[in-house]
């Protein structure tokens, strides 16, 4: 699996860039993994980071965007203008967590 | 003399009211069975009726005729369920008191959540072919084309039957080949997943499958409107796919009663359920079946089959004081239709994708390749479904662990694959 280094601290990503080990993350890196993915982060998107942390400790998973809006307080399409890639993937790689299983 | 409600008469409702009727003594527990109609619609047939392979008449029969003796069928709609007063209450004022809750209400579609969708266009040129209504109305649009870009879309997971949108895109294929107008269709397939299907094995051979028929991909789509009157569906991130008919598999949640009872579900109306013992998260005496838990696997009615024999088991003993069996292996079990009287069969649980081989052993179906014999499969399910599974007696062979012998252990997936470990449930 691929190491890197977020603000000086060595980390575990998975081939696509999401922790494997979420407790390996912290605030002061966000916004570099952030701006790997070309956003500049705001208070909107600390929001939703912030949100989607909560989710997966209490989940164990992360939510889909579907979820996000209708229970992190932004809506869908401001998600999708904060994170133009995809909310729910984005948001949980700057977030650190692994990435969103998604339904079957 | 305990009671045990169950709500909803659909195929988890009425397989495990039959399945509990044999388990429980009748002095012991009284079973009431609660649907707002007495309509028992057969889901699996809907994807046939647009291509006039199945007449929609057929695909109803009364539900309270699916009981055994002994079930009481109390017709009326849930208004909300008190959890801590163990309560069901109903829209007509009355209370029904329960010691064991089973919800059983399934999914909901919510077309009107998308933008647009139920907008100008709606049942002219955008359908479902998820309500009968639509299924009929698909039929005529369908007989009426002549040609041009039809799309299927799914608006977002989860829905039910998800190879359902695929099944509709090969039978589409076969559809206008039987019509010899295929060379003026341009058939596309439009999801919000990164490929075909769900699960890595099987994705290879459905994306194979798709590229064979001339079905275009396109992937990691969220549907954000549907715009009917210019004909193109708008994705959240600003892409376009135009088309002159578009057949939608609308959002899915659990029904409205859900929402108003406090602590029953979650943000779509899903029930939180204990993916091994079905018993609720939300309430000790309160278990779920079917398409409205929120479990990790399918919404398919094999699965509430397989659930069926673990909850009744379960349920008889909660009432009894003993620990409950957490033995539900996530089990599901799908013939996907392939058209040209094809089918693929494939079967996996929660921590195994499909594998090809056979099923349920060396001498059964073939897995995950298409063959006449999966076809004939997928027609003999609808008597099997009547007279099998609604009564809730266990298909020989076919029990609700899943079954490994016949089985090719899992390939090594070609370069490029994501590895299963990403996208395999913990």
């Amino acid at each position: 699996m691929p190491a890197t280094t977020y603000a000086g601290t060595d980390v575990i990503l998975d081939d696509e860039g999401f922790f494997t080990d979420p407790a390996q993350w912290r605030e002061d890196m966000a916004p570099q993994i952030a701006s790997r993915e070309g956003i500049e982060l705001t208070g909107r998107h600390w929001q939703v980071i912030t949100f989607m942390r909560h989710e997966y400790e209490t989940k164990g998973t992360g939510p889909t965007v579907r979820v996000l809006g209708k229970t992190s307080g932004v809506s869908v399409k401001e998600l999708y203008q904060l994170f133009p890639k995809g909310p729910a993937k984005t948001a949980a790689k700057i977030a650190g967590i692994p990435k969103p299983r998604g339904c079957i | 003399m305990q009671r045990i409600v169950i709500l909803g008469g659909g195929t988890g409702g009425t397989l495990i009211a039959n399945r509990l009727r044999r388990l429980v003594d009748q002095s012991s527990a009284e079973i009431v069975v609660v649907d707002a109609d007495d309509e028992h619609l057969y889901q699996p047939g809907l994807l046939f009726v647009p291509f006039g392979l199945a007449d929609p008449a057929r695909l109803t029969r009364a539900r309270h005729r699916q009981f055994r003796p002994g079930i009481t069928f109390r017709r009326a709609a849930v208004d909300r369920v008190g959890l801590e007063s163990s309560e069901v209450c109903l829209t007509d004022g009355t209370s029904l008191r329960y010691d064991i809750l089973v919800v059983a209400t399934g999914a909901r579609l919510l077309p009107e959540e998308t933008e647009g969708l139920t907008g100008p266009g709606w049942m002219d040129k955008v359908f479902t072919f998820y309500s009968r209504d639509g299924a009929v109305a698909l039929k005529s649009a369908l007989s009426r084309f002549a040609g041009g870009r039809l799309v299927v879309g799914v608006v977002d997971m989860p829905v039910k039957c998800p190879v359902a949108p695929l099944e509709f895109s090969f039978l589409a294929d076969w559809y206008f080949r039987r019509r010899k107008i295929r060379d003026r269709v341009e058939l596309t397939l439009v999801t919000p997943l990164d490929g075909a299907f769900t699960k890595p094995a099987c994705n290879r051979e459905l994306s194979g499958l798709l590229n064979d028929k001339g079905v275009s991909l396109v992937t990691e789509f969220n549907t954000g409107e549907v715009d009917g009157r210019a004909g193109r569906l708008i994705s959240y991130d600003g892409r376009e796919v135009g088309f002159d008919l578009a057949v939608m598999i609308p959002l899915h949640g659990g029904q409205a009663y859900v929402d108003h009872s406090p602590g029953l579900g979650d943000e779509l109306g899903f029930v939180p359920t204990d993916r091994r013992t079905l018993q609720s998260k939300a309430w000790p005496n309160v278990f779920v079946i079917g398409d409205a838990a929120d479990l990790p696997a399918s919404k398919a009615g094999s699965v509430a089959h397989f659930e069926g024999e673990i909850l009744a088991r379960n349920i008889s003993r909660y009432l009894a004081g003993e620990p409950l069996d957490a033995a539900f292996d996530g089990h599901t079990n799908c013939f996907i239709e392939s058209g040209f009287h094809k089918a693929l069969l494939i079967d996996f649980n929660y921590d195994t994708e499909p594998l090809t081989g056979r099923f349920p052993g060396r001498l059964g179906l073939p897995l995950l390749r298409e063959s006449r014999l999966n076809h004939l499969g997928k027609l003999a399910f609808n008597w099997l479904y009547w007279h099998v599974l609604l009564p809730g007696r266990d298909i020989p062979a076919v029990r609700s662990p899943m079954p490994t012998a016949g089985k090719r252990a899992l390939p090594i997936p070609p370069p490029g694959d994501p590895p299963a470990q990403t996208r395999k449930a913990p």
